[in-house]
C-alpha cells in the first residue's frame, strides 16, 4: 500500500508541477532568429591596414563596438559572439529596417583630419595628418560655439602633435572628415595647444548629437567582411515555428500511442516518463537560457523518437523474461537490468558522434548537437532510471500481477 | 507478433550485401560524375526563400525581380504560396533591398529568409562536416573494440558508414539539394544507426556466454538466433524514430524539408544494415579468426 500510494503521489506532483508550470516556461524559451525573425551576419576580421597585427584583444574590442553600435540603433538584444581566432557573429531579432541596421554595423566611421596636400585641386584634401585613434574615445560631445550654434567638440590624445599640425597649417584649411565624407574645413587661426578641436558645420541641435555619437561609437578596430549572412521575415519564422511545433506533435503523439498500444501498462508509464523527459528538456532550455533554433526544435523531436527507445528496449526484455516463464517481478528486475547496459551503450555511442559535432560544428550543426547530447543525458534519468523505477515500484504493489498487463498473452509463455 | 519459423538472416544477408554494393558503385558514379547538387550553403551565391498571402506566376516573379541588378539569371522554384529564387552571384545589400522591394510590389505581405555564403566559408564547412565524421568515427571504433571487440567496431563501422553513403548516393542519384542541414542529418545518422546494431551485438554478446560455439555453423545459428529475438526491437525503435522524422518531413518547416528527408532514409536504411549487413559481417570476420581458435584440436 506504501508503494502504491508513493507511486501515486510521484506521479500526481510532477503531473501537476509539469501543467502549471508549463505555459510560463514555453513563453521563457529564447527562440532563435530563424523562427522569430532577424538576421544574422558572420564577418571575417582583417586588419585594417595590411601587415597589422589581428589579436584576440582587438577582436573582442571590435565585437564589443559592434554590440554598442547595435545597441545605439535600439535593437533588442542583439548578440555578439566572436568565434575562432578571426570572426564575429552578429545575431539581431526582430528589425524592420533591416537595410539601414545592416549599413550602420558595418560603416567605418573613421574621423581624420586632413590637409591639402601639394597637387589637390582646391577643396579636397588628401594628406592625412590625424586618425581615428588619436582622438581621445568616446569624448565627442555637443558644444555650443560663440554664436550658441551647436558644434561637436572633440578632444585629441596628443596635444603636442596637434600644436604641431595647427602650427605648420597656420593659415591654411584642416579638413574633418568622417570616413570620406568631408564634414568641415576649417582655417586654422591659431596654434591650438590645449588638444581640443569642433567641428561646426550649420547642424541643428539633433543632427550634431547624432554626428557625436556615430564619432563615440567609434572606429571598428578591425576591418570586416560578410562571410556569411541569413536574414528571415518575422512571418516566414513564425510559420516555420508553427509547421514545426505540428509536426513534432503529431509525432510524439502517435509515438505514445504506439507505446500504450503496444506495451499497456508499462506503455503507459513509459509515455508518463517520455512528457517528464520533454518538459525537463524544456526547463534545461529556460535555465540555461539556450537559444531554440529550428534545427533545434528537429533535434527535439527526433530526440522523443530515440529517448523511447530506451523504453522499447526495457519492456521487450520483460517480456522475454516473462515469455520464458519468470515471475513477473524477477522479469521486470532482470529486464531492467539487462537492458539498462544495452541502452548505456548505445546512447554513449550517440553522445560521441554529438560531442564531435558540438567541438566542430559552427551556429546551427553546434545548436544541434547541443540539444541532441542534452536531451540523451536527460533520457538516461527519465527513461532510463525513472521509467525503470516507476515500474518496480508498481510491480512490488501488487498492481501488475497478470502477464496481461504487459501485453504478454498466457499462451506465449513457457514452462520454466 | 513472433516468428515462429525462425529466417536465415545469414543466407539472406548475401543477397543484400550483392544489393548494397550496387547501390554503392551506382552512388560512386553519380558522385564521381555529377556530384552533388549543392545548396548555396556550399556554393558562393544567394538564396532568397520568400513565402507569399497569394500564389504567383513564374513570369511575373521572373519580370518583377529583371530589375535588380544581378547580370545572370536565377533559378526559380515555385511552391505552394512559396517562391525559392536562387542566385549564382552573392547579392549585395542594395540588390537583396531591391528584390525584396520587387516582390513586396507582388504581394505586399511577402516575407523572406535570405541566404549568403561566400565559397571559403561553405568549404570550411565541409571540411569540418568530414572531420567531424571521421572523427565520430573513431570515437565509436575506440568505444565499441573497449565493450566488445575490435570485430564488432568494424562490422559497426562499416554499417553505419554504408548507411551515411547510402544517404549521399540517393541525394546524388535523384540530385536532391545538399545543405548543411544535410550534414547534420548524416551526423545523426551515423549516431543513431549505430544503436540499433550495438542492440543486436549486445544479444550475440550475450548468447555467445552460454554455449561454446565450435564451428562456423554453431555460429550463425547464433547469429540467425539474437537477430530474430532482437528483431521487433529493431523495427519498433526504429520505427518511433521514424515517425518523428516523417512527421517533420510531411508538416514540418520549409528549411528542414531537405534534413528530414535525409533522415528518413538514413533511418531505413539504418534498421535495414543493423539487421542484415552488420551481424552477418561480424559473423565473416569471425570465421576468418576460428582456424586461430582451434588451432591444436587434434591434440584433444
Amino acid at each position: 500500500m506504501k508503494r502504491l500510494l508513493s507511486f501515486i503521489v510521484t506521479v500526481a506532483v510532477l503531473t501537476g508541477v509539469m501543467v502549471f508550470s508549463t505555459p510560463g516556461l514555453l513563453d521563457k524559451v529564447r527562440l532563435g532568429l530563424d523562427l522569430k525573425g532577424g538576421f544574422e551576419i558572420l564577418y571575417q576580421a582583417e586588419p585594417m591596414e595590411t601587415g597589422g597585427a589581428l589579436t584576440h584583444s582587438s577582436l573582442q574590442k571590435t565585437a564589443e563596438s559592434l554590440e554598442k553600435r547595435a545597441n545605439a540603433l535600439g535593437t533588442s538584444e542583439p548578440e555578439v559572439t566572436t568565434e575562432g581566432t578571426d570572426r564575429i557573429r552578429l545575431k539581431i531579432a526582430g528589425v524592420t529596417n533591416e537595410a539601414e541596421v545592416r549599413k550602420k554595423m558595418k560603416e567605418p566611421a573613421v574621423l581624420t583630419f586632413r590637409s591639402a596636400a601639394e597637387g589637390d585641386a582646391a577643396g579636397t584634401y588628401s594628406k592625412i595628418e590625424l586618425v581615428g585613434s588619436d582622438f581621445v574615445e568616446g569624448a565627442a560631445e555637443v558644444e555650443r560655439d560663440n554664436l550658441n550654434q551647436p558644434v561637436i567638440g572633440i578632444k585629441i590624445k596628443d596635444k603636442d602633435k596637434f600644436a604641431e599640425i595647427t602650427k605648420r597649417l597656420l593659415g591654411r584649411d584642416l579638413a574633418i572628415y568622417l570616413d570620406d565624407r568631408l564634414l568641415s574645413n576649417p582655417e586654422v587661426r591659431a596654434e591650438l595647444t590645449d588638444g581640443a578641436a569642433s567641428i561646426s558645420g550649420g547642424y541643428t541641435l539633433e543632427t550634431a548629437r547624432e554626428l557625436a555619437d556615430t564619432i563615440n561609437l567609434g572606429a571598428l578596430p578591425l576591418k570586416l567582411t560578410e562571410k556569411y549572412s541569413q536574414s528571415v521575415g518575422a512571418t516566414l519564422g513564425k510559420q516555420s515555428l508553427d509547421q514545426t511545433l505540428l509536426a513534432g506533435l503529431v509525432g510524439s503523439v502517435i509515438i505514445l500511442l504506439f507505446m500504450i498500444g503496444m506495451y499497456r501498462s508499462p506503455g503507459l508509464l513509459a509515455s508518463f516518463a517520455l512528457i517528464l523527459h520533454t518538459w525537463l528538456l524544456i526547463l534545461v532550455f529556460v535555465i540555461a537560457d539556450f537559444t531554440l533554433t529550428l534545427p533545434g526544435i528537429a533535434a527535439f523531436i527526433l530526440g522523443i523518437g530515440m529517448a523511447v527507445d530506451a523504453n522499447i528496449i526495457t519492456n521487450e526484455r520483460i517480456r522475454e523474461e516473462m515469455r520464458s516463464g519468470k515471475s513477473i517481478l524477477s522479469s521486470v528486475k532482470s529486464g531492467n537490468k539487462i537492458s539498462f547496459r544495452t541502452v548505456m551503450d548505445s546512447n554513449i555511442t550517440t553522445i560521441i558522434v554529438a560531442s564531435v559535432m558540438f567541438a566542430f560544428g559552427t551556429g546551427a550543426v553546434k545548436g544541434f548537437a547541443l540539444v541532441l547530447i542534452v536531451e540523451i543525458v536527460l533520457s538516461i534519468a527519465t527513461n532510463l532510471y525513472f521509467s525503470h523505477w516507476l515500474l518496480t515500484l508498481l510491480v512490488k504493489s501488487g498492481k501488475l500481477s497478470t502477464p496481461k498487463h504487459f501485453g504478454v498473452k498466457e499462451s506465449e509463455i513457457r514452462a520454466l | 507478433m513472433r516468428f515462429k519459423k525462425e529466417l536465415d538472416f545469414v543466407h539472406l544477408s548475401k543477397f543484400f550485401y550483392v544489393f548494397s554494393i550496387v547501390l554503392t558503385i551506382m552512388g560512386l558514379v553519380f558522385l564521381a560524375f555529377l556530384g552533388l547538387n549543392y545548396s548555396v550553403d556550399f556554393k558562393a551565391g544567394s538564396n532568397v526563400d520568400t513565402a507569399l498571402s497569394k500564389n504567383v506566376t513564374v513570369e511575373e516573379v521572373r519580370s518583377a525581380i529583371g530589375g535588380v541588378g544581378v547580370p545572370h539569371e536565377p533559378s526559380i522554384t515555385m511552391g505552394e504560396k512559396r517562391i525559392n529564387i536562387r542566385y549564382e552571384q552573392e547579392l549585395n545589400d542594395n540588390q537583396s533591398e531591391a528584390l525584396k522591394a520587387a516582390i513586396t510590389k507582388l504581394d505586399d505581405k511577402a516575407s523572406f529568409e535570405i541566404n549568403t555564403v561566400d565559397t571559403e566559408m561553405a568549404k570550411e564547412l565541409a571540411k569540418n562536416a568530414i572531420y567531424a565524421v571521421l572523427i565520430s568515427c573513431l570515437g565509436i571504433i575506440v568505444y565499441v573494440s573497449i565493450r566488445f571487440e575490435w570485430r564488432f567496431a568494424v562490422a559497426a563501422i562499416v554499417a553505419l558508414m554504408h548507411d551515411a553513403f547510402m544517404v549521399v548516393a540517393i541525394f546524388s542519384i535523384f540530385r536532391l539539394e545538399v545543405d548543411l542541414t544535410f550534414i547534420i542529418a548524416v551526423l545523426t545518422i551515423i549516431g543513431y544507426s549505430i544503436n540499433d546494431t550495438i542492440v543486436i551485438f549486445d544479444r550475440i554478446r550475450e548468447n555467445l556466454r552460454f554455449g561454446k560455439q565450435k564451428t562456423y555453423e554453431d555460429l550463425k545459428v547464433l547469429v540467425n538466433k539474437s537477430v530474430s529475438q532482437t528483431l521487433l526491437r529493431s523495427i519498433y525503435t526504429a520505427f518511433t524514430v521514424f515517425i518523428a522524422a516523417f512527421f517533420l518531413l510531411v508538416l514540418g518547416g520549409e528549411s528542414i524539408k531537405m534534413f528530414s528527408l535525409a533522415m528518413v532514409i538514413g533511418l531505413l536504411f539504418g534498421a535495414y544494415s543493423s539487421i542484415f549487413i552488420a551481424s552477418p559481417l561480424w559473423l565473416l570476420l569471425k570465421k576468418r579468426q576460428k582456424p586461430a581458435v582451434n588451432n591444436n584440436p587434434a591434440k584433444v
